[in-house]
Parts: structure tokens; sequence; C-alpha cells
């Protein structure tokens, strides 16, 4: 990208071949992707599966593809006034063909539904996708006939996202209360759709937060988080079907035997690196997986553990109905009995176990511990030849970790109510070090916003399901190229001399 | 001259280093080399390029295990055999503290940050192992209030006090092995290991480190031991110079002696060059005088 302004950039005459030639090699490799990706579909018939195929959407593709690196040659070449007329045809044509074919629909107008046959893809959403970034091209064109902008450099636009950062991170100290609140509201104006959503999204909070703990602070790059996870969830099952102890005894069980199985992992790993430390991590998790899938006696093997008892009110059960002797929690406070209660409990139970996470990690920061692992994260032989002891503070880092996940694990199997190998595989570990990369590594209001985009949406957009790994790739692909740190990657110094505690101490 | 400020006080012996040898497969880095270094006392390590300076530094400082040699520190606990200790404890309980040719702070964390951390130990033991600092414990608030004087007491020696809050990452070059040292001695050592502190320093900056090298050891009232390979810093603030060539120790004394010594003056002095800089450290330099 030129650092020269836009107006006194010259027009350089524009070679029709060279611009063919990249438009047709980006159009190539889009038919490449898209002929495996698009295709081909597998549909369920009655017969089983069946291959189908969708060439008229690859084709699609390809010429969009196509059109679309022109536009991006034309606008790098600085011919925006082009743009701005391409992309405003390419809207208005667009927007008429959307919004058209939605009314016809909507009033069962043929005519108008015929609007449907213009649109690129048959999927509507795809449409209003080209729309938008359709309009986006169309901003940034007036906007540079306009001011005459330039491109902004990696270093400018490093310092504009970090001040962004440090922006959100000041916003953060209201935003999250704010966020609290809602949160703490939601049962009420919620359906239970939507609580169920927010259940999920609050577990993998806890658990982005637990693995910000030791990625994030301490730098140990995890990719088998989700094996204390596992361990957490059946030695809650384990726990109750076995000894029949309640929720409430098990939970600190289970986070002792994540805790206990994160430093085991951590004793063999205390060496290793980076990428190596990765590959090891990502062994030991699916190692746990395999355990649990072939110990058939004592894990249910691939049948899993079903019947695990439902969490209660500190001994009420959300039940309608209780044995002889017993209260139920409707009973016990005079309420009729409504399924939704324990969904309810459920969700305030997770939002709790979170914010523990959540206060216990900021508390930590400030203590020594805290400090060494983020101190252990930047320089390791730095640190011991400050005689701080690097294999204590890494396995600390491992265990506290891992509890958190194993506080999780077990309340996934309470909420359940079953569970098997087939829930903690390798793609899980993924999602959760996603949301943790995502969201900024060490920052904890990240992590909520990443857990939302990532786990929430796709709950919501359920139809959009067989495009959720591209947009997710894609997504990880745009973070590593704009801001490989995370999005909100700003850390803030646990402790400050110019306003704080300490200042006017130091101000002498 | 400082070294016969130091002399007027009986000073005792801190370090001996008896018969260090140390071997990488073949290469002999550090062939039977034995010395002194005195409490309150500033002892240089020079030899040119490949001497074995680093090494011995090293093995003292338990990055090494020496593969001959005895290392002694006459704590004033009691004597302590650094040879045998774990990485960490040489400075944990023999109170070494030491600094790296290519300074190795924590560059995302703040500078008050980096001299909080050196003090690990102590704020370790009053959070009660984390577990007393969870629940709010008051003693904690206390030593923490402490580990912050002591912090301000070095920041305001190395005149960093202004830059408190900064990345340590982002100070420059020559307040960056200023904010090294501070870390150093925040964690209250009885013997400084400093490994080329004047590298890439402008002569300003040179001259204040020999006042706070000076100031260390007049008011801390502890041993210091550095590598150096300027020659103005070493000769005007050492007590004591021990010469390293190839390994093998070639001469030991005052810097007097040392500077009127054949051996030194052929092995070292008499063949000196006009050194390289690396390259960073050059662009360093340019951006400290811009």
């Amino acid at each position: 990208m030129t650092a020269v302004t836009a107006s006194d950039m010259p027009v350089r005459p524009l070679h029709a071949p060279a611009v063919l030639k990249e438009a047709g090699l980006t159009a190539f490799v889009v038919l490449l992707l898209a002929i495996g990706l698009v295709g081909f579909e597998t549909v369920d018939v009655s017969a089983g599966i069946a291959l189908r195929t969708r060439f008229g959407d690859v084709a699609a593709a390809v010429v969009i593809a196509f059109l679309g690196r022109i536009v991006l040659i034309l606008q790098r070449e600085g011919r925006n006034r082009i743009v701005l007329v391409a992309m405003a045809i390419v809207s208005a044509l667009l927007a008429i063909a959307l919004f058209g074919s939605t009314i016809g629909k909507w009033a069962e107008i043929p005519a108008l539904r015929d609007f449907q046959h213009l649109l690129p893809f048959k999927d509507p959403l795809l449409s209003w996708l080209i729309l938008i970034v359709a309009l986006y091209f169309a901003m940034r064109a007036a906007r540079g006939l306009h001011h005459a902008t330039r491109p902004l450099s990696a270093e400018e636009r490093d310092a504009r996202l970090d001040r962004a950062g440090a922006r959100a991170q000041r916003v953060g100290r209201w935003l999250g209360p704010l966020l609290l609140l809602l949160a703490i509201a939601l049962p009420f104006v919620a359906n239970r759709q939507i609580i169920d959503i927010a259940t999920l999204v609050t577990t993998y909070v806890m658990l982005g937060w637990g693995l910000n703990i030791v990625v994030g602070l301490a730098g140990l790059l995890d990719l088998g988080y989700v094996a204390f996870y596992a361990v957490g969830a059946y030695s809650y099952a384990l726990l109750a079907l076995k000894a029949g102890l309640s929720f409430w005894i098990c939970l600190p069980f289970a986070g002792m035997m994540s805790a206990t199985a994160g430093v085991l992992l951590g004793f063999p790993v205390l060496r290793l690196r980076g990428d190596y430390l990765a590959i090891v991590t990502l062994g030991f998790g699916e190692m746990i997986r395999i355990i649990l899938l072939n110990w058939y006696t004592f894990t249910g093997g691939p049948n899993g553990l079903s019947g695990i008892p439902r969490p209660s009110f500190f001994g009420l059960p959300f039940s309608p109905d209780a044995p002889e002797g017993h209260q139920t929690f409707f009973t016990f406070f005079g309420l009729d009995y409504s399924p939704q209660a324990r969904i309810i409990f459920l969700y305030y139970l997770i939002l709790a176990l979170a914010l523990i996470t959540n206060l216990f990690t900021l508390r930590i920061r400030r203590l020594p511990i805290g400090r060494a692992w983020e101190a252990l994260r930047e320089d390791e032989i730095a640190c011991r030849s400050l005689g701080m002891n690097p294999r204590n503070t890494k396995l600390t880092a491992f265990g506290i970790g891992a509890m958190f996940a194993g506080f999780a694990g077990s309340f996934f199997a309470t909420r359940q109510g079953f569970i098997s190998p087939e829930s903690f595989t390798f793609i899980e570990s993924a999602v959760i070090l996603a949301i943790v990369v995502l969201g900024g590594m060490g920052s904890q209001v990240g992590v909520v916003f990443a857990a939302i985009v990532l786990i929430g949406f796709p709950e919501f957009f359920r139809e959009l399901q067989q495009y959720r790994m591209l947009a997710f790739g894609g997504a990880m692909v745009l973070i590593m190229l704009w801001r490989p740190a995370g999005l909100l990657a700003h850390r803030e110094p646990t402790i400050k001399l110019g306003s704080g505690r300490y200042a006017e101490r130091s101000r002498t | 001259m400082s070294a016969a400020m130091a002399t007027a006080e009986e000073t005792r012996i801190l370090l001996g280093v008896e018969h260090l040898t140390m071997r990488f497969g073949g290469l002999l880095a550090v062939d039977d080399v034995s010395f002194v270094a005195h409490d309150r006392e500033i002892t240089a390590i020079i030899g040119p390029n490949g001497a074995g300076k680093t090494t011995v530094f090293n093995c003292l400082t338990g990055f090494y295990k020496p593969s001959v040699g005895r290392l002694m520190l006459h704590h004033p606990k009691g004597p302590l055999l650094l040879e045998q200790m774990d990485g960490f404890r040489i400075n944990k309980d023999a109170g070494i503290a030491r600094t790296f040719q290519n300074i190795r702070l924590f560059p995302n964390m703040s500078v008050l940050e980096n001299l909080i951390v050196a003090q690990h130990n102590r704020l370790m033991r009053a959070s009660g192992f984390t577990f007393l600092g969870l629940i709010g414990y008051q003693g904690y608030a206390r030593a923490e209030r402490q580990a912050v004087e002591l912090a301000k007491y070095w920041l305001d020696k190395v005149n960093l006090m202004e830059r408190a809050d900064w990345n340590a990452g982002s100070l420059p070059y020559g307040a960056q092995r200023r904010l090294e040292i501070a870390r150093a001695m925040c964690t209250q050592p009885v013997l400084l290991c400093l490994d080329e502190p004047a590298a890439g320093l402008n002569p300003h900056e040179s001259a204040e480190l020999n006042e706070l090298l000076i100031h260390i050891r007049d008011n801390e009232r502890i041993g210091l031991l550095l590598i150096e390979h300027d020659m103005g810093v070493v000769m005007e603030i050492s007590d004591h110079i021990v010469v390293l060539d190839h390994g093998r120790k070639i001469s030991d004394g005052s810097p007097e002696f040392v500077r009127n010594d054949d051996a030194v003056i052929r092995a070292y002095l008499g063949e000196e060059e006009e050194e390289e800089l690396p390259p960073e450290v050059k662009q360093d330099l340019e951006g400290e005088v811009r």
C-alpha cells in the first residue's frame, strides 16, 4: 500500500490484460475452493444420503470474486468514481431484488416474489452480505472522493486499534456492571430458548476466562483444555451416580480432580514452550478422551453416563413432586410448579460460577502469583534470575486454569444429565482457545464478546450452520491480519504510580 | 579515586571462585579460573571477546553447572556452595542478582511492575502464598506498600520516576539498562552481577552508570561483579580487576596493577581494535542522540 495521498497520486493508466489476469487468478482460486466447499452438498433422502450439486452457486461465487477483485484493483488505483458508480448500481439492484422478493413473499404478490430469481444465491442471507459489502465499498469510494484520504499504514492502524482497545477497557468499567445487570435481568424478559442460549454462552465465557489464566496470563498455549472440562464433568457424574453425593459437595471435588489433572499434565511439559507445549497438550486432551472412551466398565465408554442427577436448590429438587417426607423447591417456597424454574436456576448457577472465575482472575492479577504468571509469559530466564520458581509458577497456572474447567464441567454434566466422550473433542478446545485469542489474550471483556460472537450467533442463526466454519476461519484470518493480539488486547498495568493508590505519595 | 576510598574500610571476602572449569563438549570455555570478590567492592572481569567472561557469570548465577570447581558465597547467614543450587535459588536463597548482556526486562509490563515482580518471594510470603491475599488480608496490602516504596527508591535512583507507568519495552535503550539494574537491586541482593552494563550507552549515560554503581557499592554495602568492555568504566570504578583470555586467568589485581601488566597489554589492551557494535545497539545509540 502506498503512503502518498490520493490527490497527489497520479492516476496511472490501467492495463486491461494485467487487471484481467489478476482478477482471473482470484476467480480461479475461488473456483478451486468453492467447487469442493459449495459445489457439493449431502442431503438426506429416504435411502440414506445423496449428493446434490450447487454449481449455480459456484458460478455466482466465481463471477462475484472476479468482479470484486476488479473493484478492489480500481479502488487501489484511485478510480473512486467508477467504483462508486458501480457499487451504487450493484447495491441498488440487489436492494430492489431483496426487498422486492421479501415484500412479495410477505404480501403474496407473485410478480414481486419473482425478483428472487435475480439474486445470485438461493440463500437470501448471502445476498444481504454482498449488499453490505457493496455498500461498504461505495462508502469508502465516496469518502475517498470527498477527502482524498490515503490508506492507513499498519502502524497507524495498530495505534488506532490500540487506542480503541484502551477506550474499550475504560468503557469496560461501566460496561461490565451493565452487562452483569443485563445478564441478571435476562430470565425475567427472555423466553426459554434465549435463556438456553445464554446458559451455553455463559459456560463458554467461564471456560474462556479459565483458559485465559493459562494462555492469556501465563502465556502457556494449551490446546487440550477440554480435557479438564471432561475430567470435571466425569468426576461429578461418577461421584453423583456411584456415591450419591449432591452437586454442591461434588463441585469442589470435581474442581480438585481437574486441578490435579492440570498439575499432572504440567509436570512433563515444564520445559516446553510455544508450539511444542501446544502439541503435547493437544495429545493430552486426546488421551483423556480416549481413556474415557475405552474404560468401558468405569466411564460407560461411548455410551456415556446418563441419568446424572439434576442440581437441587441446596437440597430442594426442581421436580413436580417429591418423595415422601421431602419437599420440593416449589412446596418449600409455596410456589406453583413451573418447568422454567430449573432452566432459570441453571442459568443463574453458571452465571455465578463464571463471575467467581472472573473476580478470581481480576484479583489474582494483582497478587504476586498473577504478576509472576505475566512475567513468566514475558521472559522465563529473567524470572529465574529474580529468584522466582518457574516450576511452581507454571504448575499453579495449569492447576488453577484446570480447576475452573472442572467447575464448568460439572455444571455441564448436571445441566445435560448425560455426558459422553463425544462432548469433549478437540474442536471444543479449539473453540475455547479461539474465544480467548479473538477476545484479546488477557482481556476479560473481550472473552465475553468473543463468546457471544462465536457461540451465541451460530445458535441464533442455525439455518446458516453450513457456513459456520467458513465464517469462523474467515474471522480468524482477519484477526491474524489486523489484530494479531486479539480484539481488545490493551493491557492496563496492575499497579500504578501516576494515578491510583500510590499517587499522592509519588507527587513529592 | 574511589579505589582508595573503599580500602579505608576492612572488606571481607564475599565470593570465592576456586578452579572453575566449564567444558561444552570439546570446547574448554573456562579453564581453571580462581579469584575472589570482596564485599563492598567492585570487581570487574575483563578480557577480549570469547575469553569466557559470560560463561563465568552464567556459572555463578546458576544458568550453567560448572564441570569442575567450587563457587563459595560467604553469605551473612553462612557459606553457600553455589554450584549445588537450583537456578532460581541463586537469587532466592543466596542473594545473587544479575543483569543480562542483551537486556531481559518484561517488556509488556510497566516499569513499576517490573520492580514489583522482582520482590516476588517476599510478596508471596506476605500474601500467604496467595491464599491470604485472595481474601484481602491486610498484611499483604502493607507488604505491597513497602514493595512500592522500595521500587520508588530505586526508580528515583535510576531517574525513572516519571516513567513508572510506561511499558518497560517502550523505554529507550539506556533507560532499559538502568531499569534492569534497579530491578536486580529490588531483590535486595548481597552480590550484584552486571553483564556489560555500559554496552551501548553514550558517554553521558556511562558517567551516570558509574555514579549509580558507586552509590550501590557505598550505600547498599554489597559486592558488585561486572563484565565490561568499556575501559573507561572499568578503570574508573573498579576496585579489583580479573583479566581472562581464552578461558584462563592472566592477571588479577588493582586497576593500576592490571593496567601495567605485560600479559594484559599483550593479550588485550595492546591488540585492542575498534569494536564493531551490533546493529541493534548502533540503532539504539542513534536513537538516543536524536
